[in-house]
């Protein structure tokens, strides 16, 4: 049985752009965000709205390898492509872009976009630490002082801070609607999953959106305790981690699920990640935004021992019997750190992972069912 | 209803049959995949009949498919190559404990626990280097027919080194050194040596306890067999038929199904 306030989710992104339409005939610019390091706070206490970019699609890959070599990750490639083929609606709309310099092939395609847009680059830094935190902070005011140029509004500190609460309680209703598929049975598919915390790139109003959020906890909580669930019994319960995915690239969860497995927590980009790490809204609103983002457990952060106590946390509260751990092709840091976690899964937790490298295409489905279906046998 | 049940390995070469019925194997078959798949899978159980059967192998969905609605075969099963090369290769040789099975375009690494549990496996990412493909593929630039390639790699007076392990770029390499007036069988040896390398470092991750057998089509090649006996320092086991452990593992596993509910009827 699946959640009747799930539809309202799937429409959403249709929506996005009609819902933004009057907002811009009243003058406000969209930002263009490329990854979860980018502070969507600031954008809408600039009175600009921000909009998810990152390229999840497969079709505007040709186009993109013209200028990009072929052996990047597709999720660069799929953002370039969408940039210069101007078949992506969102990246139409948008007038400015934020980037930040993540991975290497990211922040070099960035050089590249700016050619296309007005663009933005955050210099992150790649450890914490006092040092990088204050360092990061000045990429916040620098960001802030772009931004209140190129919009003509001032960013208040009391705006920015109701911002941050906003966005904390998005993040605290996703973690809400998430920690239901803890339970035995799952009232929440992996697909619907990513699909509900996928939205949050796409809205016009957040505040609408976290009503939205805790209508659907609210349902999700009464199936729950009816004994209602959305996944089929028996399914064997798999924790997602790697890469980010999302609509046009589910190809791995889609598998999964199709293979009798449910995917009970997500702790990639699209997923987890970052729900539970909330900004401090009291104090200097900026000082906060740089905490905040720069514990974020990426691979592109040198050490990155905060995935693997999320891993642990996620193991220890969902349960999971298997580890996924998908990386895009030509995604080093995520490569290069896919037998640390296999090994730690391994020896912590006992649990098996399969890493399952692949890119957006459709072309090794099959060989992908069989390795997943293997896998799913084994466990 | 007959207790006959029976296996169905759709590779993407070629598609394996194997009937077992109260005294055994009763009939087997293999047959070129060819680009209408399902039109072979007719034909191949063309006067079959049974009451169980299950497939494995790249075209087992599409198998499950067409011929899962209840009818002339009765059940129909799938389940993945890897359980079922497993069980193949155990019942061939009951104390195996990793299979290699280089099919047409999947190599697999199975390592088994001495009782016969698949506890890890290995697959080559989509690329074909290192399977039947590849050899296919230079057996063609080569001029020789496939099931000669390998007997005419072991005519070779020296070991040269083949880089490139893409099927494209290995072809170039290949060609160059024909310019430079290498011999056929010299080349023939340094393609052979790549896949070989190839197919024991992924044999070497997942580490190997012997007994090995080697199933699929390739199995049959001398030139890969004395390879691999070399670099591994053991000979692997060869079925007679390594082409069909897959589908005697499908249908393996479909009379342990049946066994287990009739007995479960029996109760
Ligand atoms: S994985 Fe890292 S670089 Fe990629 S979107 Fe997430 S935070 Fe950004
Ligand atoms: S998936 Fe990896 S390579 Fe691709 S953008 Fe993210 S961090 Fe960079």
């Amino acid at each position: 049985m699946r959640a009747a306030s799930l539809e309202r989710f799937d429409g959403l992104a249709d929506r996005f752009l009609a819902d933004i339409e009057p907002l811009k005939e009243a003058g406000a610019l969209v930002v263009g965000i490329y990854c979860t390091y980018a502070p969507r706070e600031l954008v809408s206490a600039a009175g600009a709205l921000p909009v998810g970019l990152c390229g999840k699609k497969q079709a505007p890959i040709p186009a993109a390898e013209k200028t990009l070599p072929a052996n990047l990750c597709p999720l660069i490639k799929s953002s370039y492509g969408y940039a210069i083929t101007g078949t992506c609606p969102y990246f139409a709309a948008a007038d400015l872009l934020v980037g930040e310099t993540t991975c290497d092939g990211k922040k070099k395609m960035y050089e590249f976009l700016g050619a296309v847009k007005p663009m933005h680059i955050m210099h992150l830094p790649f450890a914490t630490g006092a040092a990088q935190e204050a360092y990061w902070t000045q990429e916040m005011r620098r960001f802030k002082e772009f931004l209140e140029s190129a919009t003509g509004n001032r960013i208040t500190e009391d705006g920015l801070r109701e911002e941050i609460r906003v966005q904390n309680e998005v993040r605290r209703l996703l973690a809400r609607v998430l920690k239901l598929s803890s339970g035995a049975c799952s009232p929440l598919s992996g697909l619907d999953m990513m699909a509900v915390s996928e939205a949050k790139s796409y809205v016009a109003d957040p505040r609408a959106y976290a009503a939205m959020l805790r209508d659907l906890a609210a349902e999700l909580e009464a199936m729950a305790r009816a004994g209602q669930s959305g996944v089929a019994t028996g399914a064997r319960r798999i924790l997602l981690t790697g890469c980010p995915v999302g609509r046009g690239s589910e190809k791995v969860v889609r598998l999964l699920e199709e293979s009798g497995a449910v995917v009970v927590a997500a702790e990639n980009c699209s997923g987890v990640k970052s729900f539970d790490l909330l900004a401090d809204e009291s104090g200097d609103p900026l000082v906060a935004l740089a905490r905040r983002t720069l514990c974020i457990p990426c691979s592109v952060m040198t050490p990155n021992a905060g995935r693997l106590s999320l891993l642990d946390r996620l193991t220890e509260e969902y349960r999971p019997e298997g580890v996924v751990d998908l990386t895009w092709q030509c995604c080093h840091t995520y490569n290069v750190e896919s037998p640390m976690v296999q090994g730690h899964m391994l020896g912590k937790h006992g649990l098996r992972t399969l890493h399952i490298e692949t890119d957006y295409s459709e072309a090794d489905t099959e060989q992908l069912r069989t390795r997943i279906e293997a896998f799913l046998e084994l466990l | 209803m007959s207790s006959r049940v029976y296996g169905i390995d759709i590779g993407s070469r070629s598609i394996g049959l194997v009937v077992l019925g109260e005294e055994g194997v009763e009939h087997s078959l293999s047959v070129p995949t060819t680009y209408d798949v399902l039109k072979q899978c007719r034909a191949v159980l063309e006067g079959v009949s049974g009451c169980l059967a299950v497939a494995t192998g790249y075209g087992r969905k599409l198998f499950l498919k067409e011929f899962g609605v209840p009818g002339r075969f009765g059940r129909v099963l799938d389940i993945t190559e890897i359980q079922a090369h497993a069980l193949g290769a155990r019942a061939l040789y009951p104390t195996a404990r990793t299979v290699l099975d280089i099919g047409g375009q999947d190599t697999k690494v199975i390592a088994m626990t001495p009782g016969g549990k698949v506890v890890r496996f290995e697959m080559n990412d989509r690329c074909a280097a290192g399977t039947g493909k590849f050899l296919e593929f230079m057996a063609t630039a080569l001029q020789t027919p496939l099931d000669r390639f390998g007997g005419f790699a072991l005519g070779a007076d020296k070991r040269i080194a083949i880089s490139s392990m893409c099927t494209v770029f290995a072809e170039t390499e290949a060609t160059t050194l024909m310019a430079l007036g290498e011999r056929a069988e010299n080349i023939a040896m340094g393609l052979h040596l790549a896949i070989a390398g190839r197919v024991q470092s992924m044999i070497g991750r997942i580490g190997c306890e012997p007994p090995l057998v080697f199933s699929g089509g390739v199995a049959r090649n001398p030139c890969i067999v004395r390879l691999l006996e070399e670099g591994l320092g053991m000979a692997p086991l060869i079925p007679r038929d390594p082409d069909l452990v897959g589908a005697l593992g499908a249908a393996l596993h479909g009379k342990a199904l049946l066994s287990k509910q009739s007995s479960l009827e029996a109760v």
